[in-house]
């Protein structure tokens, strides 16, 4: 028996006054973002500490270029607002609506990732890279998880819209697109805080 | 299943706010830029700025794209996020006062 | 060929310590005993089915406590190793390397690997049941979440014999865990241990924490709640904000061994001491984390085997969530010799005296409880009576530590590794046993012998005094932990030689307990727990049959009260009171799944690979890992209900028929 069944039964099973289980899953999923929340508070920390530690090496202000960070800011503020029409267009049941926002929203966080690996690349040529100093260190790491969140997000992205093109718009389908759409509203968020904390504020 | 129904309602949010969310991001980054780039502000005053601008970039998310509002009670997402936040200002604002000792002898 | 294959093997496995021979063969011969008694009984599709595979959380409950006691058995054997070279001044039983390697698995394995899973163990035997829950909110995820610690575990403990033990202490403080100091495996496998089961232990916290917000009996209010599961989710509160801090540590203390960063190292502007500030930041809500729920466990003992009501509930729920939030404000005072500065160690000492303030209202309202009481000293009461005075001496010895000043003459003492364990045997491992023996009958169907605990409890309680009381003499008198050995003219041995007597006591306490359980095991026929309410509870765990069906309630229970189960009762003995026949409905449980062992699998395969750099083994390792995720999100056939004619066999069988 499918889940989705399941869950359809359960909820006409007289004795099962639990909640929803899809709301259920939600909250957990909420509660990991705050553990992420925490992880990359440790990030931020450590990077705050060490960042005038440059060890001779480049600093802030003369490393990096505000344009490409400027618009790979846009690119993941537009994605964030792509993937929550993508869960609008759930709402009313418009299942290839969906995919259709679902799929701009991957590729603009492709973009975001490709200016990102040419970012650090342009920055290895230039000599600094994540050995060179403290400051670097702390940069490519914190600047780096990002990425890597993101990128898994993508990954994600690619199989639930292959589970939504073979089981259409079920109760658990639903609740997974709305575990996704939190996850890029989340990384939204954190960019922004990185955006901040180390271009903005590093090169002025 | 009548609360996944009366969800729909409630928590999908509209293309209006969707929007006007986007709209107020957008704005809330361009400030923060045209400080930076156009030299306004100096110190610890811009720093201040730049900082305000992220915090409400956050609850534009928060409020518009990720429904924080329309939580039904108990209000648990709202609960974590707030001890969350709370020990995230701990453990940065602490490291920074705990390590100043060191970042200012270097 | 023949030779550089030699040199390899020399370099990868630990050799030249007869200790180490003799380790290498016992674990050789159980492995094949183990797989040789498989096979020969035909256990291999019993072991998969019913155990590897499995999603009940009474059993991952037990898989849990089981590893517990393995480690418990090899920490304790790390313990005794120490105080025999300690006994005696100017012994050489072990060279000072392998006593810096002794004292770090110690440490790591009795924290990370006995007392969490010990936790989880009790987590999982003892909430879903209190709550009247079929399961805990995720499964599956509670599954992946013990392999994941197991996996860990064991690839921490394979550094014993294949490429050396980590040595720079049980958090590893750089620079000497850095690769400039330290450039053998050791810290590589300590930190893969870690991060594999930290991982699992981030998911039980969320797993517990939704449970217990979403899962609970209907009419079960949070105000009404047992007060172990409250503990759980003060436990769990701490535990998903400070693991990922952990977690985040120790990365980056891996990028500067492996990636060539420079966080913690002395050159290229790191900055060893971000890491202390770091892992404490992990490592003070820790210890809150492992004894939050042994409170809860001492709570529901107290109150049952005194039958009365706990004293003081709400406060009781205050003080844990308070001491769950300050246990984030207090970490600094683990280093206040770093030269933070005046202003920083007078804040961090003042919220440290200020979190003894809710600690102390719990033991009043114990107290309080047995206060004209009914009191019966089975053997978790005795465990908590044990806890009660030792507890209070080291909360009492810790509160002196926290004077900033005085720490300065106390920092790193024998006084202080007298006061951590103190706390952590008094008040953790004496609280888990409590647990152990209060839902032992619940989880295995019978009682284990009162005499042999007994004998247990006082060997654990006289050896404890007589190994750590003279430990804070001795580090007034000036000796510093982690010392290999001393002379004779320090004046130290005698205390010393009682200090180490007093481990060997608590090591027979141990042997007394194992006996404990063969011997139940053994005679487990006639000392069967049929009512399912052995020591006359309170809660709704007592309630169900022991051991619990696997779905757990056939009917989920109507909750109005506090001590559900014990106002039951009483209205039950009321006159005029009529059983209503249960009616029973198909009931949802998830299936079980063999991809949470495989994902374990994997990651310790990646984990070996990162230990020792072999990326031919990492890139197949993470894949396995990415490969098993997909292959759960896509499987939509999770879960199965049980028809109405099962659950009617199932209970039959456990009441009889006649009674339903």
């Amino acid at each position: 028996m499918s889940s989705s069944q399941v869950t359809e039964a359960s909820a006409h099973a007289h004795h099962d006054q639990h909640p929803d289980i899809e709301e259920m899953r939600l909250l957990g999923f909420w509660i990991y973002l705050m553990t992420d929340v925490m992880i990359f508070g440790t990030f931020f920390a450590t990077y705050i500490v060490l960042k005038n530690s440059t060890n001779g090496g480049p600093d802030p202000a003369n490393l990096f270029e505000l344009g490409g960070v400027i618009a790979s800011t846009f690119i993941l503020l537009a994605s964030s607002y792509t993937c929550g029409l993508a869960v609008l267009a759930m709402n009313k049941g418009r299942l290839r609506a969906l995919l259709g926002w679902l799929a701009i929203t991957a590729l603009l966080g492709a973009c975001f990732i490709g200016l990102e690996i040419s970012e650090f690349a342009h920055l290895v040529n230039r000599g600094a890279t994540m050995g060179t100093s403290a400051f670097l260190s702390a940069f490519y790491t914190l600047v780096g998880t990002h990425g890597l969140h993101v990128s898994l997000g993508l990954v994600w992205m690619v199989a639930l819209m292959l589970q939504l093109a073979k089981r259409g718009i079920t109760p658990v389908t639903k609740r997974k697109v709305q575990v996704i759409s939190l996850f890029w509203h989340f990384l939204d968020v954190i960019w922004i805080f990185v955006f901040t904390v180390v271009y903005l504020m590093g090169v002025s | 299943m009548e609360s996944v129904h009366t969800e729909q309602g409630a928590h999908a949010g509209s293309f209006y706010s969707y929007t006007i969310g986007f709209l107020c991001s957008i704005v809330l980054t361009v400030i923060p830029v045209v400080i930076v780039l156009g030299g306004w502000l100096e110190g610890m005053t811009r720093a201040v700025a730049l900082m305000a601008a992220g915090v409400l970039q956050l609850l534009v998310q928060l409020l518009f794209f990720m429904h924080l509002r329309e939580e039904e009670k108990p209000r648990y997402n709202l609960i974590s996020l707030i001890l969350g936040l709370l020990i995230l200002i701990v453990i940065v604002a602490g490291s920074m006062w705990i390590m100043m000792f060191n970042m200012v002898a270097q | 060929m023949l030779e550089s294959i030699k040199n390899w093997a020399s370099d990868f496995f630990v050799t030249g310590d007869p200790l180490i021979y003799g380790a290498d063969a016992a674990i050789v011969i159980t492995l094949v005993a183990i797989v040789f008694g498989l096979t020969y009984f035909k256990k291999w599709g019993w072991l998969w089915r019913n155990w590897l595979t499995t999603v009940d959380h009474k059993k991952v409950g037990i898989m849990y406590i089981l590893s517990a006691f393995l480690m418990m058995f090899r920490g304790g054997v790390d313990a005794l190793l120490m105080r025999t070279q300690l006994a005696m001044p100017e012994l050489q039983f072990l060279q000072p390397d392998h006593y810096n390697e002794i004292f770090t698995t110690h440490g790591v394995i009795m924290i990370l690997f006995m007392a969490m899973p010990f936790m989880f163990g009790l987590f999982n035997v003892a909430v879903p049941l209190q709550l009247g829950a079929r399961d805990v909110a995720y499964p599956f995820m509670n599954a992946l979440s013990f392999w994941l610690f197991f996996a860990g575990a064991m690839l921490f403990n394979l550094s014993f014999v294949i490429g050396g033990s980590p040595d720079a202490g049980w958090l590893a403080y750089p620079p000497y865990s850095e690769l400039m100091y330290n450039p053998g495996v050791g810290q590589d496998f300590y930190i893969w241990g870690i991060q594999i089961s930290g991982i699992g232990s981030l998911m039980t916290g969320i797993n517990f924490i939704v449970t217990i917000l979403k899962l609970r009996a209907p009419g079960m209010k949070l105000m009404k709640m047992p007060m172990f599961s409250w503990s759980v989710l003060a436990s769990c509160i701490a535990i998903i904000f400070s693991f990922p801090i952990l977690t985040a540590t120790l990365a980056l203390l891996f990028l500067d061994r492996y990636g060539g960063a420079h966080f913690f190292t002395l050159d290229g502007g790191g900055n060893p001491m971000m890491y202390i500030n770091l892992i404490w930041m992990w490592g003070h809500p820790e210890v809150y984390i492992i004894v939050l729920p042994a409170f809860g466990i001492f709570s529901e003992v107290v109150s049952t085997f005194s039958r009365k009501k706990l004293f003081g509930y709400k406060s009781m729920v205050y003080a844990m969530m308070i001491i769950s939030i300050l246990s984030f404000l207090v970490w600094a005072h683990h280093f206040f010799t770093m030269g933070s500065g005046a202003n920083v160690n007078a804040f961090f000492a003042l919220s440290t005296m200020v979190i003894a303030i809710p600690t102390g209202v719990k033991v009043f309202n114990w107290l309080f409880t047995m206060f004209r009481g009914r009191i019966s000293f089975e053997s978790p009461m005795l465990w908590t009576t044990g806890f009660i005075p030792c507890f209070v001496i080291g909360g009492m010895t810790g509160v002196l530590l926290s004077v900033a000043p005085a720490d300065f003459q106390y920092h790193n003492s024998y006084f202080l590794i007298a006061h951590f364990h103190q706390v952590i045997i008094g008040g953790v491992v004496f609280g888990y046993f409590a647990g152990l023996y209060y839902w032992w009958p619940k989880l295995f169907g019978f009682k284990l012998n009162e005499r042999i605990g007994k004998w247990a409890f006082w060997f654990w309680n006289i050896g404890f005094y007589l190994c750590f009381m003279p430990q804070y003499v001795l580090g007034l008198d000036g000796m510093t932990r982690r010392l290999v050995t001393y002379s004779w003219d320090k004046g130290w041995w005698g205390l010393n030689l009682v200090s180490s007597i007093g481990a060997g006591l608590m090591g027979i306490a141990f042997l007394f307990q194992v006996w404990q359980i063969l011997h139940g095991i053994k005679h487990y026929r006639s000392n069967l727990d049929t009512t399912g309410d052995p020591w006359d509870g309170r809660t709704l765990e007592w309630s169900i049959p022991s051991p619990a069906p696997h779905y757990n309630f056939a009917v989920l229970p109507q909750v109005s009260d506090q001590d559900e189960w014990w106002e039951e009762k009483q209205r039950r003995q009321k006159e005029g009171y009529t059983a209503v026949a249960p009616e029973f409905s198909p009931i949802h449980m998830p299936n079980n799944s063999g991809i949470p062992i495989i994902m374990a699998g994997c990651w310790f395969l990646a984990g070996f690979g990162f230990v020792f750099h072999w990326l031919w083994l990492i890139i197949p390792g993470l894949a396995g890992v990415a490969l098993c995720m997909l292959a759960h999100s896509f499987n939509y056939d999770t879960d199965h209900y049980i028809p109405v004619e099962d659950i009617k066999r199932t209970e039959a069988s456990i009441w009889g028929a006649a009674n339903l």
